[in-house]
């Protein structure tokens, strides 16, 4: 029963987060990229998305770490590593290339398959396969 | 720098980050976990039996987000201008960079943010750094788009 009540909480919260991105435009990688191009016209509409989103999850971060377990009784999985490293640095400077190259992320990525667009899914199956890669290369290493 | 005042919309992108706010806070508060993208579908590939199923109903959400959207009112407008050669290129890098990084505009510029995390600072700013340069470089230096 828990089980089950987590995945309906995890497909709602998947859902809410679609609806967000569609509702904020976030979605429309044109409209990403015009944030990103803050030479031009600027579109600071993102700033905004992210404010609104890190407003309610200050929140929910702030409940989250007095408890041990979660509504469900399921354990807290809340990252505790602090350590700033070159994997983190390089990582997130190499994902701002491509960010900045088509204008889609990870989650609107998912997005765009539902809404069918088949650049959107030629996207998402090169994102899956770079992250693939990445998880190829790790194992060999170990 | 000059705000594009025909194109910003603001409430929308409030309501709309509120509603992603709405959405880590359900992931964190019922199931206890972080609501980060690259995270949620990483974990898949290394997959653990028990861990397997929420990842997917998430990732599902996602995607029959639009499809239910549909059924209420017309999808507001995506133009996705870049062609199919730069598209393949770019997932490779988003893919690769963000599972390096652990962590991509969901996991530390959302949750990692308002965590507080130094980490997600860190990485926020670096990507932030590298896409704003890569679009002046790839729009006004090479003029592609």
């Amino acid at each position: 029963m828990k089980k089950r009540l987590s995945y309906i909480a995890a497909l709602l919260s998947g859902l809410i987060f679609g609806f967000g991105l569609i509702l904020a435009g976030m979605a429309n990688p044109a409209k990403v990229l015009a944030f990103l191009d803050i030479t031009a016209l600027w579109d600071p509409s993102l700033v905004l998305v992210m404010g609104g989103a890190i407003a309610v999850g200050f929140v929910a971060f702030k409940i989250a770490g007095k408890r041990t377990n979660s509504f469900l009784d399921l354990p807290m999985n809340i990252p505790t590593s602090r350590v700033i490293d070159k994997r983190l640095v390089i990582g997130a400077l190499i994902f701002g290339i491509g960010w900045g190259l088509a204008g889609i992320c990870p989650a609107p990525a998912f997005v765009l398959l539902g809404t069918g667009s088949i650049k959107g899914i030629v996207f998402l199956i090169s994102m899956l396969v770079g992250m693939g890669i990445l998880e190829l290369i790790e194992s060999r290493r170990k | 720098m000059t705000i594009d005042w025909n194109h910003f919309t603001p409430w929308s992108a409030l309501a709309g980050g509120g509603l992603i706010g709405i959405s880590v806070a359900l992931l964190i508060l019922v199931n206890g976990r972080v609501a980060g993208i690259t995270g949620i579908i990483g974990g898949l590939f290394k997959p653990i039996k028990s861990d397997i199923a929420w990842r997917i109903a998430f990732t599902l959400g996602l995607v029959i987000a639009p499809i239910l959207w549909l059924l209420l009112a017309p999808l507001p407008e995506i133009t996705i201008d870049a062609g199919y050669k730069l598209l393949i290129v770019a997932g490779l890098i988003v893919g690769y960079g963000a599972r390096l990084g652990s962590g991509c505009t969901s996991g530390h510029g959302v949750c990692g943010i308002s965590r507080l995390s130094p980490r997600s600072i860190i990485a926020t700013l670096a990507f932030m750094g590298t896409g704003f340069l890569t679009v002046f470089i790839v729009r006004h230096l090479l003029g592609w788009l």
